[in-house]
């Protein structure tokens, strides 16, 4: 997934956009479309998990994780009502770098009436490996 | 009569020594309280959330006050997903953190008189690292204040498992669980 993923709907972008929690974390949504979404959210320091490291809490990844899959789930079709989460996966593959943006990037690879499955990673630009992914069951929007 | 006189002596006075063994004891008490009061206290995200302890013997409940900037969807309303994610591994790292803590300063305990150094060790120096967590959403969280409780299911020498579950009422009715695996350093 690079940057071919295309701005869709206006009303998904600003409902996630509009998030209290989303401006909170200053998330920013890049891209989305076609059960596809791209957001990133910049390096603060009021989301140290580990002061002395400086590494953002993992719960942030968590979030930025769970919003890009939920943003992706909305774009996989019509949607007819709000989605939500049923359960996420995060596995933690290495500390994020501080002072780095973290990207993260989301795909739903099965849609059916009922769920919706994502998988998502996270990067920071630092290497190939991402700092986290997630696998997700979403409740289905269309 | 004279039996007891035997015992007791006529003027009796509890020995300096021993009263200082309670106020020993009491102050470790009051050293563990602020032990995981200042690893909360020390983590910036735990303060940016503005996340609360409350301590009843060695078990910790967190709570998370309610914020309007949490709101993950204004029409339901619910808390963000990623809100509830992070306060339940905030709550898995806080107690594993202290769980750990505990075991590494054989600190066995005020009953066999917690002469042990809490002072001495860092309780932030090693915080445990989420190898990964999965989270299960039963309900959406409502605009209140939430509680955690987490169980340290096994603690190795490098690995531990913890699973938490946070509610806003009734504790036997959570909105969401998780449990995690994470990577511990004992030293």
């Amino acid at each position: 997934m690079t940057e071919d993923i295309p701005l869709a709907t206006e009303t998904v972008k600003r409902f996630f956009m509009d998030l209290p929690f989303s401006k909170f974390l200053g998330l920013n949504l890049d891209g989305l479309g076609g059960g596809r979404a791209k957001m990133s959210m910049p390096y603060q320091k009021k989301l140290i998990g580990d002061p002395k490291t400086g590494v953002i809490h993992g719960g942030v990844v968590t979030t930025l994780l769970d919003s890009c899959c939920g943003a992706a789930v909305m774009t996989a079709g019509s949607p007819k009502f709000p989605t939500a989460t049923i359960d996420l996966r995060i596995d933690y593959m290495r500390p994020a770098k501080p002072e780095h943006l973290i990207v993260a990037e989301a795909k739903c690879y099965r849609i059916t009436t009922a769920v919706v499955f994502v998988r998502a990673t996270a990067q920071d630009g630092t290497k190939e490996i991402p700092i986290a992914t997630a696998t997700g069951a979403f409740t289905s929007p269309f | 009569m004279q039996q007891l006189r035997g015992h007791l002596p006529a003027h009796f006075e509890y020995k300096k020594s021993e009263m200082q063994k309670v106020d020993k004891i009491n102050n470790q008490d009051l050293l563990r309280k602020e032990t995981v009061i200042s690893l909360v206290k020390g983590i910036p995200f735990c303060q940016t959330l503005d996340i609360q302890v409350d301590y009843l013997g060695n078990e910790i409940t967190t709570h998370l006050p309610f914020n309007q900037e949490f709101i993950g969807n204004p029409v339901i309303p619910a808390l963000h997903g990623g809100v509830i994610g992070s306060f339940l591994e905030i709550t898995a790292i806080i107690q594993l953190s202290w769980t750990s803590f505990l075991n590494s300063n054989e600190n066995k305990g005020i009953s066999e008189g917690g002469n042990n150094l809490i002072e001495d060790k860092n309780i932030m120096s090693d915080l445990p690292k989420t190898i990964d967590i999965t989270i299960d959403y039963l309900h959406s969280g409502l605009p209140l204040e939430s509680f955690a409780r987490a169980t340290v299911d096994r603690i190795g020498r490098r690995y531990a498992s913890v699973s938490v579950i946070t509610w806003q009422t009734d504790p036997n009715k959570p909105f969401a669980k998780a449990s995690g695996h994470f990577l511990v350093s004992r030293s």
